[in-house]
């Protein structure tokens, strides 16, 4: 049985669940690009934690029984090539079941490489970069023309604030005070082709976005309560947008995956399948703590 | 023009006409104002380039009325947002930029997500005359009609233009719009039927059919048709004013009748309406056709409309000429 809100936790168990959970979504990560003709490995890997404490900790309010429940917070998942984490996540809160994700990129299945509409819990289907913020930017209008208090989260990978779209929006969540629109970097340093600061640098990153009228605040992406406590802290400024700048490591938990731009995308072998679960260590028992 | 001025007036009529100037672009955002008065979905959507006479709509639904500024992926990504919420953006723009600058947020935003968005695109065709090739829009029906979903309109004139935003309003999806600023030929008065998919047959004759669609080449058309009857041939003339989904019936009716079609449109001769037209007359009811529009070029030559049109010979004595040629063709085989 998953757990779904480990913020109602005692505080020492909480953390120590959520990076049980974030095993828990890397593990299901290897075997999808192990199974499958390939995955997003490096990006999958960096932004487990980001949608484990979105999804386990309390910051969504989402009802996976109700993926439509009116009154929601919206995520948009914007760096959709990373879907083997979005689907995991998805999976592990309930969405669809665990076991479809033995379809990931099977014939037939619903698991796209990069997520289509129609599967549940996913807002906009997501791949071509550059598009979740100017989407997250009407959602979060429309909130506010109705006067109504969900959130629009969007989650961007680091090498996509290259597309201009990103900066277009960025300056109109800005002009239109979106305060209830927050952004989410995962900031892993790495791209297809290599580093980001080799391919076409992005630092001074944070001043960029406070240039552009953000309120921003830089987390470690992988400390769990880091994120928890940014997360539950939005909005950080009353009429500006929230970003939260997410120093994440591409690859994370799978030593020959990290850092490496060889693996932004690849398909694992058996024998990588098993150095990378060696890597993980023991599959957690989640919810075990409950 | 001013929009309180025809509020009382009936839709076409001759007071109407002369109030509203006959301007396509300023009858479909009086037709916008109709929509968001009755309907608190509609939101109007700009990307700095709103001021046609003044902001109507901005003034009297400042809430629903959203400038992106000069950002048009930013502007298509919003509305694609607000879709998701269940508004219905009013998108206008220039048409170039709409679809081919945001061109992607269009069709992943838009298209993909079936979002019930509309684009109303100005300075459609030549239209921007003087302007030059940066703001000629000939490629936009090929763009906008590969896109699965999307329904693609162009009005023959003003009074048609409001009828067509109207109905954009009301059709579920993505519907893209085209329009131009200056005063066109009138082609409707009061009477005015408008389908989405369903052409108009202005003229009936039985030598040949004159297949046109959008603003001025429909009135050029018309005006082809009256130097022919001069000439003793009777050209049939349908306003096709819904690219897609096309009226197949209406044209395998026309190419089973009079054997001969000829397309006119303001648009490069691959994938507008002449693509669409053979596309569908090839499977229903195959005729020998002519596909007048834009050769494969940029238009350079800096001029005024009209000048444009003619070189390109879609003004009426070049359709009527186009008319003669394919008659003539036909007969020698």
């Amino acid at each position: 049985m998953a757990l779904t809100n480990a913020s109602e936790l005692p505080q020492s168990d909480r953390w120590a669940d959520l990076r049980d959970t974030a095993q828990a979504l890397r593990h299901h990560i290897v075997h999808m690009a192990a199974d499958s003709p390939g995955a997003h490995v490096g990006g999958s890997m960096s932004v487990t934690e980001i949608l484990t404490v979105l999804f386990f900790d309390g910051v969504l309010h989402v009802d996976p029984s109700q993926p439509k429940m009116e009154g929601r917070d919206y995520l948009i998942f914007s760096k959709g090539h990373a879907s083997a984490a979005l689907y995991a996540a998805l999976a592990e809160r309930g969405f669809f079941p665990v076991e479809e994700l033995k379809t990931y990129k099977q014939m037939g299945s619903r698991l796209a490489g990069h997520s289509l509409k129609s599967i549940p819990g996913v807002e906009l289907a997501t791949g071509s970069l550059g598009h979740g913020l100017p989407v997250g930017n009407g959602v979060a209008m429309a909130g506010k023309y109705d006067g109504l208090p969900y959130r629009t989260f969007v989650v961007l990978g680091d090498g996509e604030c290259q597309e201009g779209s990103v900066w277009e929006a960025a300056m109109a969540a800005a002009h239109y005070k979106l305060d209830n629109l927050v952004a989410i970097v995962d900031r892993n340093g790495v791209q297809e082709d290599g580093p980001t600061e080799q391919i076409m640098a992005l630092e001074p990153f944070a001043d960029k976005w406070r240039s552009f009228g953000w309120e921003v605040r830089e987390v470690d992406g992988h400390d769990v309560e880091d994120l928890s406590k940014a997360l539950h802290a939005v909005p950080f400024a009353t009429g500006k947008p929230s970003l939260v700048l997410a120093r994440t490591v591409k690859g994370k938990g799978v030593s020959f995956a990290e850092h490496a731009h060889s693996w932004h995308y690849g398909k694992l072998s058996s024998e990588q399948r098993e150095r990378a679960l060696a890597d993980l260590g023991p599959q957690p028992v989640r919810g075990g703590r409950s | 023009m001013s929009v309180a001025s025809v509020a009382d007036l009936k839709v076409g009529s001759a007071a109407w006409i002369e109030r509203t100037t006959l301007s396509a672009v300023e009858t479909c955002r009086l037709a916008q104002l109709e929509l968001a008065r009755n309907d608190e979905r509609f939101f109007s959507l700009e990307a700095d380039l709103g001021d046609f006479g003044g902001f109507p709509f901005r003034d009297e639904f400042p809430g629903r009325s959203i400038d992106f500024g000069i950002a048009e992926a930013s502007m298509i990504g919003a509305a694609g947002g607000l879709s998701l919420r269940g508004k219905i953006p009013l998108i206008n723009t220039f048409a170039s930029f709409g679809l081919m600058r945001a061109c992607e947020q269009v069709r992943l935003d838009l298209c993909y997500h079936k979002a019930n968005a509309k684009i109303f695109g100005t300075f459609a065709g030549l239209q921007a005359g003087f302007s030059g090739p940066t703001h000629h829009s000939i490629e936009d029906i090929a763009i906008a009609r590969a896109f699965p979903n999307m329904t693609v309109i162009a009005p023959a004139d003003a009074v048609s233009a409001y009828w067509a935003t109207l109905a954009a309003g009301h059709h579920p999806g993505p519907v893209f719009v085209r329009l131009a600023v200056d005063v066109t030929a009138q082609v409707y008065g009061e009477d005015c039927p408008f389908e989405i998919g369903k052409g108009n047959t202005l003229r009936e004759g039985g030598d040949l059919t004159l297949v046109a669609s959008g603003l001025t080449v429909v009135a050029e058309a018309l005006g082809a048709a009256k130097i022919l009857a001069g000439e003793g041939i009777e050209a049939r003339v349908l306003d096709l004013h819904t690219v897609k989904p096309i009226d197949r019936e209406l044209l395998a009716q026309a190419a089973r009748e009079t054997g001969l079609l000829i397309t006119v449109e303001e648009h490069t001769i691959y994938g507008g309406l002449g693509g669409a037209v053979a596309e569908a007359v090839a499977e229903e009811a195959p005729v020998p056709m002519r596909i007048l529009g834009i050769p494969d070029s940029y238009a350079e030559y800096v001029g005024p409309y009209p000048e444009h049109l003619r070189r390109y010979g879609l003004d009426a004595a070049g359709i009527a000429a186009s008319a003669r040629q394919a008659l003539a063709a036909r007969r020698e085989r």
